[in-house]
């Protein structure tokens, strides 16, 4: 059956159990369910390892909108399994971590609530096959990260991070789905799947390379790559397990998820290799750069994840050497880059993971993470220090830690692509060194993130509380993603028999027909070129940490005021001062004005159309008879219309009003539709009921103070819009431009089993149409109840602060 | 509002069941003859409303001891939740079903999904019209 | 008879309009609600031809014309929603009146650059 689907509906439908249960069960910390949530579903990934190894795919389809293409299509292949895998695996030690890190003061039933919502937009990302489905859940996966981080939003600095992370990436979902637009312009087809099989028979559309550029942008924004990386580090504001799992684990490699997916459609552009390999090796450098001058430690950790994140996307775009010049021996050697990719993206999600956790320790136990402030704690929390040594070496590119080896095909990589001459000589001799330099900077803020927390002098008066170990539950996730690091590097190749070769059949579905594209990953390769780059990035590395504070002077040549931030900063002011004093302009705050906006546009536009098409043609030659009692009901209707105008009480008015509801009533029965006669009867009472009550409370009207020059405009206004709707009422009956399709609902008996044609319209054949006019009934109901019901509180006035 | 009418409320006791059985009716033969949820729903809606004018609010609160928002609630629940149902069974969303069934006393009937829908909508038409009515009246 | 009855909304689209501009909120509601019934009665009017046919319900064995059920439909869905926005308006208008002491739009304005 629909098991995947089920799989991304799960944690929905637990997100929406959480508050209930956090009210019912206070006893049991509320963690615990969302942690069994998502270790079931974990462990339900997990049984399909062995079939998804052996090349199975599995596909499932439940419609939707099929008129349209959009199905809640999903697909498991290798790809999307390593992703669904890092999701709930990471998110089950996550919740464990967080149990111990919120207090129970905390609105913990709004955190697990978000939490899950997060990791079923994110299952479904990585499981639609549907472009529009996938996109929904992109958007859904940036409004929970939203939620997230403004978690505190009592905070000024959480809202800021809130609203720039929504901006930034929500403007990249909107580009990518103008490209997915497109793309199904070109292909027909809403299915990522359709679309990779029939991409040669487009590829040369017009469309092509703009829909190509969208994408990657969604990509890019979500990704965290240069120059939309700025809201990472404002994002590090949320509370540590979810900077852990959103912001470096999972939702930021969303980005690379989409490039991954679509490397079989853009890989064999050129373009698309530079962009990608491009901006990727910036954000790479650039992200490293700045996170050496960096004093909170979080800051730090998301500038060094912006800068993983960039490698990570540079290997995808290399590899996509291998779709340019079509299939040749040299393309497989190309293809080790995604394997690469992907080796590094599970392993940054472990050992990127665990430091993020051990800064979360460090902060909650010691009040603090200003590298300023701490050192020497190294004796005072031993296993914290082992699991930020095993992380940062890790990260650093040393053994016997899994991001060695990563690092290392990195760097086979980037000079595979420069040996291969791919490009031309000076570009890509260019990127093994970029790749390089980048490779040091990121082994000196490693060692800044362990040396100057861990290591110096301990200085406990500029701590918030004295030093000790955290509790074991805080510890027990950052222990595991560790004892994983170190496992990777001894076994890699279980990692990537199992995941990483099915997911290269998903990347490279022309060349996998052909070759075995799995990598055997060995840590010895002999004394050849990775090697000796990494000697080089060590001893460099060394050199620039012990020489820090004499080179640290480079970075007052980036002053804050010429950086993105402030620009994004500058452009957010500028829009809101400009738009208020245009708003201002226009927006007088009396209805009246807007109204007139509204009608005068009308009158311009519909009046304005009629004279210049001409198109004023009256004709009363097919019009049904009329009856005495018929004229004088009509007569009787404009009468009262009119006098409503003069009528100088509210009761009058309302009266009136009734009049010409039971008026409607009666031409309702003479024009054969006896369910509109009784509805009209009905609800004409009821509201005469209820104007009457607004009668009995709401003053006795005064005489308008209106002067007499807006009341004469007001009459023209209203005349004019009078006479042109009856023009055009009058032109639109005259001129049918098609048959009535009513005669298809003649067949209602057969169709839907019911007598009474226009019940069966609105239950049957328009039923969605019924269904949500019921929900708006309610809607409506809620709010009558809600505006009389509910009474400010004083002291509700206001909770923001600062 | 207190009344204090006798022959209202003697009247009002009788004409009340008479609206109820007409309400029951249109909903029931609204498939087939004019009537439906709708407008089942809005006169039976209107039977409350009469009880409330002719009884003052508590003793009808106390004879019908419903809350209101929760019957709009429950009746879109059972709308929304019959288009659900047909995507179990594989079909588009609200697809509606009907058969006909041989049945004791009824002899041959017609059983349709759709009905299950107009009561969601009758539900909710009632809930709604005496939720409002109640709000405003209670207030004043 | 389509003539008239399209005359006849015209009239109720004017009345309505004029009393949507006034300053009284218990006009504008008022103005709201006749513009439901112009709307309504047009959208009878734009159906295959008014009182062309019989009822639109099915009797077994009899072959006839009916007439347009389809604006039926529309209108039936219109008149409750009508209603529900008859109901929200006025309840604003109480609440407002109760809140500000006003039932004048002008004196209801918000203040600028706030």
């Amino acid at each position: 059956m629909l098991t995947v689907n089920l799989a991304i509906i799960i944690p929905f439908l637990a997100a929406t159990l959480v508050p209930v249960l956090h009210k019912k069960i206070s006893r049991i910390h509320i963690g615990w369910f969302v942690f069994i949530v998502s270790a079931a579903l974990f462990a339900f990934l997990v049984r399909y390892i062995p079939r998804i190894a052996s090349g199975e795919t599995f596909l499932y389809t439940l419609k939707w909108i099929p008129s349209y293409h959009i199905n809640f299509t999903t697909y498991m292949d290798g790809l999307s399994l390593i992703f669904a895998l890092l999701i709930t695996g990471i998110g089950a030690l996550v919740t464990i971590y967080s149990i111990y890190y919120l207090s129970s003061n905390e609105n913990l039933s709004h955190f697990y609530t978000y939490l899950l919502l997060f990791m079923g937009a994110m299952l479904g990302v990585v499981f639609s096959d549907n472009m529009m489905v996938l996109y929904v859940f992109w958007e859904l996966t940036s409004i929970s990260s939203f939620l997230l981080i403004a978690f505190w939003y009592h905070r000024k600095r959480s809202r800021e991070g809130a609203q720039k992370s929504l901006l930034i990436t929500v403007t990249g979902g909107i580009a990518m789905l103008v490209g997915f637009v497109m793309l199904y312009v070109m292909s027909g087809t809403m299915s990522v799947r359709e679309v990779i099989a029939t991409v040669s028979t487009y590829s040369e559309h017009s469309l092509f390379i703009p829909a190509m550029v969208l994408i990657l942008l969604g990509a890019f924004t979500k990704s965290a790559q240069f120059p939309f990386h700025i809201w990472l580090p404002t994002a590090m504001e949320a509370p540590t397990p979810v900077s852990a799992y959103l912001h470096s684990a999972t939702m930021v490699k969303a980005g690379i998820y989409l490039v991954a997916r679509f490397t079989p459609v853009f890989g064999g552009e050129m373009t698309w290799f530079w962009m990608v390999t491009g901006v990727g090796l910036f954000t790479l450098f650039w992200g490293s750069f700045n996170a050496i001058r960096q004093t909170d430690l979080k800051a730090l950790l998301a500038y060094s994840t912006i800068s993983q994140l960039g490698m990570i996307m540079s290997m995808f775009g290399m590899s996509s050497a291998a779709l340019v010049n079509g299939y040749s021996v040299d393309s497989v050697i190309f293809t080790q880059a995604a394997f690469a990719a992907l080796f590094h993206l599970v392993n940054h999600s472990t050992f990127k993971g665990a430091l993020f956790m051990v800064v979360g320790i460090v902060d909650h136990e010691l009040g603090t993470r200003d590298i300023r402030r701490l050192g020497g704690l190294a004796t005072l929390m031993p296993i914290t220090f082992t699991i930020a040594i095993i992380g940062s070496f890790s990260m650093a590119g040393l053994p016997p830690f899994n991001g060695f080896l990563s690092k290392e095909m990195f760097f086979q990589v980037a000079v595979n692509i420069s040996e291969f001459n791919f490009a031309s000589d000076t570009w890509s001799t260019l990127i093994p060194v970029v790749a390089w330099v980048a490779s040091i900077l990121t082994f000196v803020y490693c060692m800044i993130f362990v040396f100057k927390t861990f290591l110096g002098s301990y200085q406990e008066e500029k701590l918030e509380h004295p030093a000790h170990e955290a509790p074991y539950g805080m510890l027990f996730s950052p222990m595991i993603l560790g004892a994983l690091v170190v496992l990777i590097f001894f076994f890699p190749n279980v990692l990537g028999d199992y995941l990483l070769r099915p997911a290269m059949s998903s990347i490279f579905p022309t060349i996998a027909e052909n070759e075995d594209l799995g990598v055997h990953v060995i840590p010895w390769h002999g004394f050849n070129m990775p090697l000796k780059m990494t000697i080089g990035v060590i001893l460099l590395g060394i050199l620039l940490f012990i020489s820090l504070r004499y080179w640290k002077g480079i970075y007052k040549m980036f002053p804050e005021k010429w950086s993105f931030n402030t620009l994004y900063g500058n452009i957010l002011e500028q829009l809101e001062a400009t738009s208020n004093t245009v708003t201002n302009f226009y927006m007088t705050g009396h209805l009246r004005d807007y109204m007139v906006y509204i009608y005068s546009f009308f009158i311009l536009a519909v009046g304005g159309m009629l004279v210049i098409t001409n198109t004023l043609v009256f004709n009363i030659e097919g019009n049904a008879s009329i009856s005495s009692l018929e004229g004088i009901i009509a007569l009787v209707m404009m009468i009262a219309a009119v006098t409503i105008l003069f009528a100088k009480s509210r009761l009058t008015a309302i009266l009136l009003n009734s009049v010409l509801g039971y008026g409607v009533a009666i031409f309702f029965v003479l024009f054969r539709a006896p369910d509109l006669a009784l509805t009209q009867t009905v609800v004409e009472t009821v509201s005469t009921v209820l104007f009457l009550a607004a009668y009995y409370f709401l003053p006795e009207w005064k005489k308008e103070d209106t002067r007499k020059r807006s009341k004469s405009v007001n009459l023209i206004i209203s005349i004019l819009v009078g006479v042109i709707f009856t023009v055009v009422a009058l032109a639109v009956q005259n001129g049918k431009l098609f048959d009535s399709i009513s005669s298809y609902y003649e067949n209602s008996y057969e169709l839907a089993g019911g007598r009474n044609i226009v019940n069966t319209i609105l239950g049957d054949f328009r039923a969605f149409d019924t269904m949500l006019e019921v929900v708006v009934l309610l809607i409506a109901g809620l709010g009558v109840y809600t505006f009389i019901k509910l009474k400010a509180r004083k002291e509700d006035a206001s909770v923001e602060d600062k | 509002m207190r009344t204090n009418n006798v022959i209202l409320r003697a009247v009002v006791k009788l004409v009340v069941f008479i609206i109820l059985t007409l309400a029951v009716y249109l909903f029931l033969s609204g498939h087939h003859s004019p009537g439906g949820g709708f407008i089942g729903g809005l006169v039976l809606a209107s039977a409350f409303v009469l009880l409330f004018i002719a009884f003052d609010i508590e003793t009808v609160r106390h004879a019908i001891p419903f809350d209101f928002k929760k019957v709009a609630a429950l009746g879109a629940f059972i709308s929304v939740s019959t288009g659900f149902a047909s995507l179990v069974f594989g079909e588009a969303f609200l697809t509606q079903a009907f058969d006909y069934f041989e049945l004791p006393f009824f002899g041959k009937t017609e059983l349709s999904t759709v009905t299950i829908f107009e009561s969601g909508v009758a539900l909710v038409v009632v809930g709604v019209v005496v939720t409002i009515i109640l709000s405003i009246v209670e207030d004043v | 008879m389509e003539t008239l009855i399209t005359i006849l909304t015209g009239i109720l689209v004017t009345v309505a309009t004029y009393l949507i501009l006034t300053r009284s909120v218990l006009k504008v509601i008022l103005g709201t609600a006749i513009l439901s019934h112009a709307a309504h009665l047009m959208i009878m009017t734009m159906g295959k031809g008014l009182k062309s046919g019989s009822v639109p319900v099915l009797v077994d064995g009899q072959e006839t014309t009916f007439v347009d059920p389809l604006p039926q439909a529309l209108i039936l869905t219109s008149i409750v929603i009508s209603f529900a926005v008859t109901a929200i308006l006025l309840v604003l208008a109480y609440r407002t009146y109760r809140e500000t002491g006003t039932d004048n739009l002008y004196e209801l304005r918000g203040n600028k650059h706030e």
